[in-house]
Order: structure tokens, then C-alpha cells, then sequence
């Protein structure tokens, strides 16, 4: 049953690329505060889930409120300023460096650039924020991303399969931050192909196929 | 507006001056073009000045292309569009940072054609000078239309080939315009008629790309 | 009814006041005491050129920016300025074409500089680059965004390119229905002729337009399966 405080709430959600449905009619309500993690096998939906949360991609048919802004009437450059995006692709300018990166959101956003040290230190790239992005390698890149949501503080993250391409070490500093996250208040929903790996958090997982949710934990 | 404008502009410049694109790639290739204009032309018509309006401008021309091919590519990929995307910028300060700083690299080719155009197509060097003004706000009317138009294309099937069928014809009035101005400040001649179609021009550009450009980045 | 009524009877007026501009201009009224029976295309040039730069490339416009108002916006209008723009290729083509034939033994050339001629062979290449740039999206929305803002570009730049290719350079004549005071310059069949000519010509566009729209919609129909199938489908990978 929705609550008055979800970040999320979709009912039957469709959205078509090309009249293909990428979702097929997704209801599915997430309260504010909580870790949630999106699983399913290749093309079940996940990414375009996460990236109709983020308003990147338009609902075809169906309602939905994502951090109290409709997603078919609603102001979605609003909603875009209030989620905060990692995708499993590369996500700044290569050939900037991660300080100059971290600079030009904080501006973009106004934000204080003086965050900028303490959020590069908490992510372990201080040795790093000279160094051009293309130079770094693709779990430094991650951290880079996830900086980059320090930075910002979205009350919703929207993360689309961080754990690739980590080492161990890595996967537990994701799930340290993630933890450190939602117990300050946000909202995160996280793709993974094995839910597994995040269970030290005990997430709330939501199981995709056919773009629509087919089993639920909660 | 202005704020995301001079934000947009200055990490488009940055990102310049750090790959250097403009300077080992773009600049050659607009070098080496005007040279082999001259040499379509042959050697008794090659140093001919009355040429020169023109072959800078087609020149010029070819490498606004490249650049405004360059511009769209700064924001990669699907990746970094998604992530920019949600900084919820104006999208018109986003338009108007992408000109300013396509027009500065176009005024810096540019001075640079102008230049060779002086050296190898025997161009006055005063009337090059007099001329300057009107280059200068030709380039600006391109960077302009080259913005909208590299925001048109981006992304889509040969994306690459597409921008010049786009883009070309829309050229042709800042083309003549521009041509016709420079030579006006070479040999003598009205200005002001061409002066209306650049300033009508940029006005244009810059009014549909203000008003439209969010559109152009709707998901 | 009136609207069906009209429909149906949009094809027969059509064909009759054409083949009234045909028997008029080739048989009725009488050769120019200068251009001999070369002006028998003056019946057909300017109406097309008419159809080509005012009504089919407006439509375009109009309902491009029918679509990008969130109001007004809508696939039907979108459909409507692809299939105006279209249309506009084939006027345009016929304008340059027909202005060809009469400009081989007038100017001595099939081709010259002129202000009019430059800046229709430009809108032809906008329009042609408008139906290119249809093809490089298969998605719909963001095709028909694109073509719209493109569109409203091309109606922008139509006025910059006539003024400058005509303070660049003009041999065509200048007025030759109307002086600047509106005053008639073409008299008895001719006049007849002449204006039959345009309502022919325009109601052809509007024809042709409409037989356009109807050929697209039945091409969207049938390579896109309903959303019904398409979800059922698509619902079908996830079943247990």
C-alpha cells in the first residue's frame, strides 16, 4: 500500500522506445530512506527503470511521482536536479580532470566547491584529483561517479550496476558508502545482476523480467 | 542564464585547450585546404586577391563543420549526456555557453585563415584588418546556427554526414554575406546590406536557440 | 458531412480546374508579343512556385510548430509537416525545372546565378535535408522534435537566403502578376488563365497531401504492431 512519505510511486508504468516496451507496466512504490536493489536477467528492464526514475526517459502510459513530480506533467529538469544518476557508462568529461569535473557540478548546482576535498577523501581518490578522468581506471571512474552524488546530495541515487568490474575491496567500500547514505536520510535504488553481493545491507530487492516487477521482497 | 552560459563556455574551453584538437587537427586541416584552393585554381589565379573573400569563407566554412562535429562530441557519451542531464542545466544557457565557445574557436581559426589567406592568396593585409568586424560576427552567426543545428543531428544515424546537408544551406546567406562584406572592405563598396543579414541572422539564431534548444534536449 | 463532402469532391475539382489551365493556356489564350507561346508557362511556373515556397513549405511550418506548442503537439501534425515537406520537394523540383525550360531560350542557359533561382535550389536542398534527417531517428518523438525545430530553422533562414541571393545577385524579372501599388499586369484570359492556374496548383498540393498523410498512416499500422501485442509480448520474457 503507498505511503505518504514515498520518494517513488509508479502504476502500471509503460515505457515504449520505437514501440517497443522497455517497461511493459511497472507498479511499484518505494519509501523514502530505503535501500533497494533492482535485479533481472539482460533486457529485463533495469536500466530503463532506473533511467524513468531519473526522468530520462518519458512515461508512455500508465502515472507516476517520483520525489513528489509527476513524470508526465511534471517540470522533469526539476526532477532531474533531484535524483543523482551513476550509470555503468562512462559519465564525465574524459578530458577533464576529476577536481575540474567535481568543480563544474558543484557549479552547475551551486554548490560550494569547498565540499570538493572532504567528498574526494571520503571516495579515495585524493591522490587522483589531478589526474584526467580518461586516465583513470573503471572502478577509480565509479568512485569518480559517486563523488560526484557526495557532491550533490540527490535524495534519491539511482544507481545502474555499480558492483561491475569491482574487485572485492571495492564492493565493500560501495556498500560501506551506500550504508552511510540511506542512514543520512536518502533514497537509493541500485541495478545489480546478483543481488548477492549486497547483502550485508539486507536491501529490499525487486526482481524484473519482461519489464515488469515479478517477485518483491518487501 | 548568463551564469550556466559562461559555465558551459569555459569547460567547453578548458576541455580545448586540454586535448588540443583545435590546434594539431583543426587549424592544419583549414591550412592545408586553403593551400589546395589556391592550387584548384592554378598559379595565374591562385594570388589573385578578389578570390580571397571567397576561398576564406569556403574554408572556414569546411572547418566550422568539423568543429561543431567536435562540440556535440565533448558530450560523448550516452553516459555523460545522462549524467549532465541531470544537473537540470538551462538548456538555454547550455545553448549560448556551446556558441560562445564555438565562436571562439572559430575567431581563433579564424585569424589564422586570415592570415594564410594574406600570405598565399595575396590578400590585402589592410582591407583583411577593415574587414575583421564583419568576420568576426559571421563566425559568431555560424557558431550560432552550428549549435542548433550540431544539437539537431547529434546522435542520430550518420549523424556525421548529416550535419553538412543541414547545415550548408543555412551557410549560404552568411556565406555571401561574409564574402561579400570582406570584399566590400577590400575594393570598396556598400556594407550595410550585408551588415542586415548578419545582424538578422545571429538575432535569429540566437532567438530560436534560446527558445528551442530545451526542446532539442527533451528525453 | 460537409467535410466528407468536400473531401470527395477535392480530387474531381482538382483534375477539372487543371486540365481548364491546360486547354486555356495551350489553346485559348494568345502568345506574348515578345515571348511568343513561351509564355504559355507563365500558367504553370509561378503557380508552383507559389505552392512551393508559400503553401507547402508554410504547412510544414505551421504544423512543425503545432507540434513543438505541448498544447497542439501531436503525431497527426507531425505526419502532416512530413508529408507538406515531401510535397514541397516535388513543387520545388517542378519550379526549377519548369523555370529551366523557360530560361533555356530566354537566357541562353538551363542554368544562371539568379536571386530567385539560387534560393529555391537552397530551399530544395532544406527540404531535401529535412527528409534526411526524418530517416537518421527511428524514434518518434525524437524524430519528429528534431524535424520540427529543423523545420522552423528552414522557414527562418527562407527570407534570409531570398535577400541576400537578391542584393547578391538577380537576372529573373521582378514582378510580373502585380506592381508594388497592386496593381494588375496581366489582362483578359491571360488573367483567367493565370488564376486558375494558382487555385489548381493549390488545391493539387492539398490532394496530394492528403493522399500522403493517408499512405503514411496505413505505412505506421502495418510495421508496428499494436501496444497490446507489443505488451503482451514483452510480458510474455517474463513469465514463469
Amino acid at each position: 500500500m503507498a505511503g505518504d512519505l514515498d520518494v517513488v510511486r509508479l502504476r502500471d508504468a509503460v515505457v515504449l522506445s520505437n514501440g517497443f516496451p522497455l517497461l511493459s507496466g511497472v507498479d511499484l512504490d518505494i519509501p523514502s530512506g530505503s535501500l533497494n536493489v533492482v535485479t533481472g536477467a539482460n533486457g529485463a528492464g533495469k536500466t530503463s527503470l532506473l533511467r524513468l526514475l531519473a526522468g530520462l526517459v518519458a512515461l508512455s502510459t500508465g502515472t507516476g511521482t517520483v520525489a513528489g513530480i509527476d513524470l508526465i506533467e511534471g517540470d522533469q529538469r526539476q526532477l532531474r536536479r533531484r535524483v543523482g544518476w551513476l550509470g555503468h557508462e562512462g559519465s564525465f568529461y574524459n578530458d577533464l580532470s576529476v577536481r575540474e569535473n567535481l568543480v563544474f557540478a558543484a557549479r552547475a548546482l551551486e554548490r560550494p566547491t569547498s565540499d570538493i576535498e572532504s567528498v574526494v577523501e571520503r571516495v579515495g581518490l585524493a591522490h587522483r584529483v589531478d589526474t584526467t578522468t580518461k586516465k583513470l581506471s573503471a572502478g577509480q571512474r565509479r568512485r569518480l561517479g559517486l563523488a560526484w552524488l557526495l557532491l550533490r546530495r540527490p535524495e534519491l541515487w539511482l544507481l545502474d550496476e555499480p558492483y561491475a568490474s569491482l574487485d572485492d575491496s571495492g564492493r565493500t567500500f560501495f556498500d560501506d558508502l551506500l550504508g552511510d547514505v540511506v542512514a543520512g536520510g536518502a533514497t537509493v535504488v541500485v541495478s545489480a545482476h546478483d543481488p548477492l553481493r549486497s547483502s550485508a545491507l539486507r536491501p529490499r530487492t525487486i526482481l524484473l523480467a519482461g519489464g515488469r516487477v515479478v517477485r518483491d521482497s518487501a | 542564464m548568463i551564469r550556466v552560459a559562461l559555465l558551459v563556455a569555459a569547460k567547453d574551453l578548458r576541455i580545448e585547450l586540454r586535448s588540443r584538437v583545435l590546434l594539431w587537427q583543426v587549424v592544419p586541416f583549414g591550412v592545408m585546404a586553403l593551400l589546395l584552393s589556391g592550387l584548384a585554381l592554378g598559379p595565374d589565379h591562385a594570388g589573385n586577391s578578389s578570390a580571397g573573400p571567397g576561398l576564406f569563407y569556403l574554408v572556414t566554412l569546411f572547418v566550422a563543420l568539423l568543429m561543431i562535429n567536435r562540440s556535440q562530441a565533448i558530450e560523448g557519451t550516452p553516459g555523460t549526456k545522462a549524467s549532465i542531464a541531470t544537473l537540470g542545466l538551462d538548456p538555454a544557457g547550455v545553448f549560448l555557453g556551446k556558441s560562445l565557445a564555438l565562436a571562439v574557436e572559430l575567431w581563433v581559426t579564424g585569424l589564422v585563415l586570415l592570415g594564410g589567406a594574406v600570405l598565399v592568396l595575396h590578400t590585402a593585409l589592410h582591407g583583411a584588418l577593415v574587414a575583421l568586424p564583419s568576420i568576426l560576427v559571421t563566425l559568431g552567426a555560424m557558431s550560432a546556427a552550428g549549435t542548433l543545428y550540431g544539437a539537431i543531428t547529434a546522435g542520430g544515424d550518420g549523424s556525421a554526414t548529416l550535419l553538412p546537408v543541414l547545415t550548408l544551406p543555412a551557410f549560404a546567406p552568411l556565406l555571401i554575406a561574409g564574402e561579400r562584406s570582406f570584399s566590400s572592405a577590400l575594393h570598396g563598396g556598400a556594407l550595410w546590406e550585408w551588415w542586415v543579414i548578419l545582424a538578422v541572422a545571429l538575432a535569429a539564431y540566437l532567438a530560436v536557440g534560446i527558445l528551442l534548444y530545451g526542446v532539442l534536449e527533451e528525453s | 458531412m460537409m467535410k466528407q463532402l468536400s473531401q470527395r469532391l477535392l480530387g474531381p475539382v482538382t483534375l477539372v480546374l487543371l486540365a481548364l489551365t491546360f486547354w486555356l493556356g495551350l489553346w485559348i489564350t494568345p502568345p506574348d508579343k515578345i515571348q511568343g507561346n513561351l509564355v504559355r508557362l507563365l500558367y504553370v511556373h509561378p503557380a508552383v512556385a507559389w505552392v512551393a515556397l508559400y503553401v507547402s513549405f508554410g504547412t510544414a511550418t505551421i504544423a512543425s510548430a503545432l507540434y513543438l506548442w505541448k498544447r497542439t503537439r501531436s503525431f497527426v501534425v507531425d505526419r502532416i509537416a512530413y508529408c507538406a515537406m515531401e510535397v514541397s520537394v516535388v513543387f520545388i523540383g517542378l519550379t526549377l525545372i519548369t523555370g529551366s525550360i523557360w530560361g533555356r531560350p530566354t537566357w541562353g542557359v538551363w542554368w544562371a546565378w539568379d536571386a530567385r533561382l539560387t534560393s529555391t535550389a537552397i530551399l530544395g536542398v532544406l527540404a531535401l535535408g529535412y527528409l534526411a534527417l526524418r530517416r537518421a531517428n527511428d524514434d518518434p518523438a525524437l524524430r519528429a522534435r528534431r524535424s520540427a525545430v529543423f523545420a522552423i530553422l528552414s522557414a527562418i533562414n527562407v527570407p534570409i537566403i531570398h535577400f541576400s541571393v537578391q542584393w547578391w545577385k538577380t537576372l529573373h524579372q521582378g514582378a510580373t502578376v502585380f506592381t508594388s501599388t497592386r496593381t494588375l499586369l496581366v489582362h483578359g484570359s491571360m488573367a483567367w488563365t493565370l488564376l486558375i492556374s494558382f487555385l489548381g496548383f493549390t488545391l493539387l498540393f492539398f490532394w496530394l497531401l492528403r493522399a500522403r498523410y493517408r499512405l503514411e498512416v496505413q505505412r505506421e499500422t502495418m510495421t508496428s504492431a499494436t501496444l497490446d501485442e507489443a505488451l503482451a509480448s514483452r510480458r510474455s520474457e517474463g513469465a514463469f
